[in-house]
């Protein structure tokens, strides 16, 4: 059985990672302008320019995102035993949010200032995960006390948004709208690079634990007699998956329903072993987002739908027929 | 050096009242403890003591002469399997994979290797689970989640195996062969500790009793000893009574 196991969990990390290069593959040469693959395959501007400029970076951006998301709704999933868990309920999205919201409306509002709104975004990341930390240092914390911290250090957040999107001026409230919409923009290789560098090394420690993870669901109490130091998990988990949503969510904005949507549909195919399920998450959660991309700038073309908006016009009524179906 | 070692071992939660108040007892294998009394009296408490998930405020609890709380987790619980009161009813895996849990101990990698599953096999066929190794946990009944639970601590291979009320949900039959288990386990030189209410099924199978009030220690033998009636309606303020059928048998039985 363990055989099989592993056996199992090389076959889905295969074909998973296959399907998601394949879809990576083809999804940059779909999009709204119509484009001239004669000029493309011979390097010739400006398709080649848009190819490797715009559309490339792009499908990574989002096969990134997407990985990260669906990973970090995975482990907190796991961690607080809640299947309604996302990576936003502990109020990482709306803290991430808040920050780079913050830097739009205070700062010099000129294109430059992105790096910036990066940086604060995370630094909003970061307050929040390391506040909810002390509090369970301090107090003996249940999932479900997590939850309900969660959503008020949300409910807070989304509040001061909102302030300081109506006490901006214009442009800097469109701005501001715009970020808050989420969406995949064309980024620079050296973002691709930075992301990458804080990603996958994360991504990597979040699936070395999938057997610990299995055991946490069974408990505190079973857990901590093999062994699992629940506590430290929680922490450390915690701690990862803000690092995961922080980091992208910095770059896109917050991006709805891929972290609850993908590892739902993953565990019901796959089943609930975390061996299987987190490497099948972090490429799925990659190529659904890419996927989602690729028709974001496709319908309604040249309009551009914000990708936020396509997982959840798509992932949603999904979501609720896969809750009926059984 | 005894394999279990309590000296003035004391417990309170934040300062309070203490749920476990001074115990000095030791144990070596191979036995059968049962660990009585009344609600609140510190059973469970004391046992997670001595599994070494809680820090005791005074005194200590030695394993082989190392202090538990101090020692490394993956160490300990190779010293100590801790069957828990509650575990959730919805875990989502095969009684294969619970029972796996049990390896957790003897390595950190990713997938289990072939001692893990000879030890699996194992369990499974001294709790006669062999029938259910692809059941999902979540649809047995209480007696197999039981069962499931202890062949997973057998699994654990550990000399000293720690349950707490473990015939809690188990209809008589289940109860009997439980019992008939643990002394099997006892056989195989484990030191077995049990939180029970079943006072007379403790008397019947085990060899030792320790009888707890209120955090303190205040018998500790044979059964015949340990619950003697008197004792015990002094413990449990209700009466008690021995009996004893023409076949030699002994009951006991309490109430008014």
């Amino acid at each position: 059985m363990g055989d099989d196991l592993r056996r199992r969990a090389g076959r889905v990390l295969a074909w998973s990672a296959l399907g998601a290069v394949a879809v990576a593959a083809v999804c940059p040469f779909v999009g709204g302008s119509g484009m001239d693959y004669g000029k493309l395959w011979r390097g010739e501007g400006p398709d080649w320019g848009i190819f490797v400029n715009l559309r490339v970076p792009r499908t990574l951006l989002a096969f990134l995102t997407g990985a990260a998301l669906s990973t970090a709704g995975a482990l907190y999933q796991a961690l607080l035993r809640d299947a309604l868990a996302t990576p936003s309920s502990l109020g990482v999205t709306a803290a991430a949010a808040l920050g780079a919201v913050a830097a739009l409306a205070l700062g010099p509002g000129d294109e430059a200032g992105f790096p910036v709104v990066w940086v604060a975004a995370l630094v909003g990341a970061g307050v929040v995960i390391t506040l909810v930390a002390a509090l369970g240092q301090v107090k003996r914390f249940t999932s479900f006390t997590l939850l309900l911290t969660g959503i008020a250090v949300s409910g807070v957040c989304t509040a001061l948004v909102l302030l300081l999107h109506s006490m901006a001026g214009l442009t800097k409230a469109f701005q501001i709208s715009h970020w808050l919409m989420g969406g995949i923009d064309a980024v620079e290789y050296s973002v691709l690079g930075w992301l990458a560098l804080v990603l996958v090394p994360v991504s990597w420690w979040v699936l070395r634990q999938a057997r610990v993870l299995n055991v946490v669901s069974y408990g505190e109490a079973w857990a901590v007699g093999r062994g699992v130091d629940c506590r430290k998990i929680t922490w450390q988990g915690f701690a990862a998956g803000a690092v995961l949503v922080g980091t992208t969510t910095a770059v896109t904005g917050p991006i709805a329903f891929v972290g609850l949507i993908v590892p739902h549909l993953l565990r019901r195919v796959l089943g609930p072993d975390h061996r299987v399920l987190l490497p099948a998450c972090l490429f799925g959660g990659g190529a659904f987002l890419v996927v989602c991309d690729a028709i974001s700038r496709s319908v309604l073309a040249p309009v551009e739908i914000p990708v936020g908006v396509t997982t959840a016009l798509l992932g949603g009524p999904f979501f609720v027929w896969l809750l009926w179906s059984r | 050096m005894k394999q279990l070692e309590l000296v003035g071992l004391r417990f309170a939660y934040g300062g309070g009242r203490a749920v476990v108040d001074g115990i000095d007892a030791s144990a070596d294998g191979p036995g059968l403890i049962a660990i009585v009394g009344p609600n609140g009296a510190g059973k469970s408490t004391l046992l997670d003591l001595i599994a070494g998930q809680k820090t005791p405020v005074e005194g200590s609890c030695q394993l082989n002469g190392q202090e538990a709380c101090a020692m490394p987790r993956a160490a300990l619980c190779r010293l100590v399997a801790h069957v828990p009161q509650l575990v959730p009813g919805e875990i989502p895996f095969t009684v294969e994979e619970v029972v796996l849990t049990g390896r957790i101990p003897y390595g950190r990698g990713l997938f289990e290797n072939d001692d893990d599953r000879a030890a699996m096999e194992m369990a499974l066929r001294k709790t006669r689970l062999e029938g259910f190794r692809q059941r999902k946990f979540s649809a047995l009944s209480g007696g197999e989640k039981q069962r499931v639970l202890l062949a997973a601590a057998l699994c654990q291979e550990a000399p000293m195996v720690l349950l707490d009320e473990p015939s809690a949900h188990l209809d008589p039959e289940n109860e009997a062969e439980m019992w008939e288990l643990l002394k099997e386990l006892k056989a195989a030189g484990k030191l077995v500790i049990v939180v029970t209410h079943h006072l007379g099924l403790a008397a019947q199978h085990c060899d030792r009793v320790w009888l707890l009030e209120r955090g303190k220690l205040v018998a500790d033998g044979v059964p015949c000893d340990a619950l003697e009636a008197g004792r015990l309606e002094r413990v449990f303020r209700v009466p008690f009574y021995w009996h004893q059928n023409a076949e030699g048998r002994v009951f006991l039985t309490y109430g008014r």
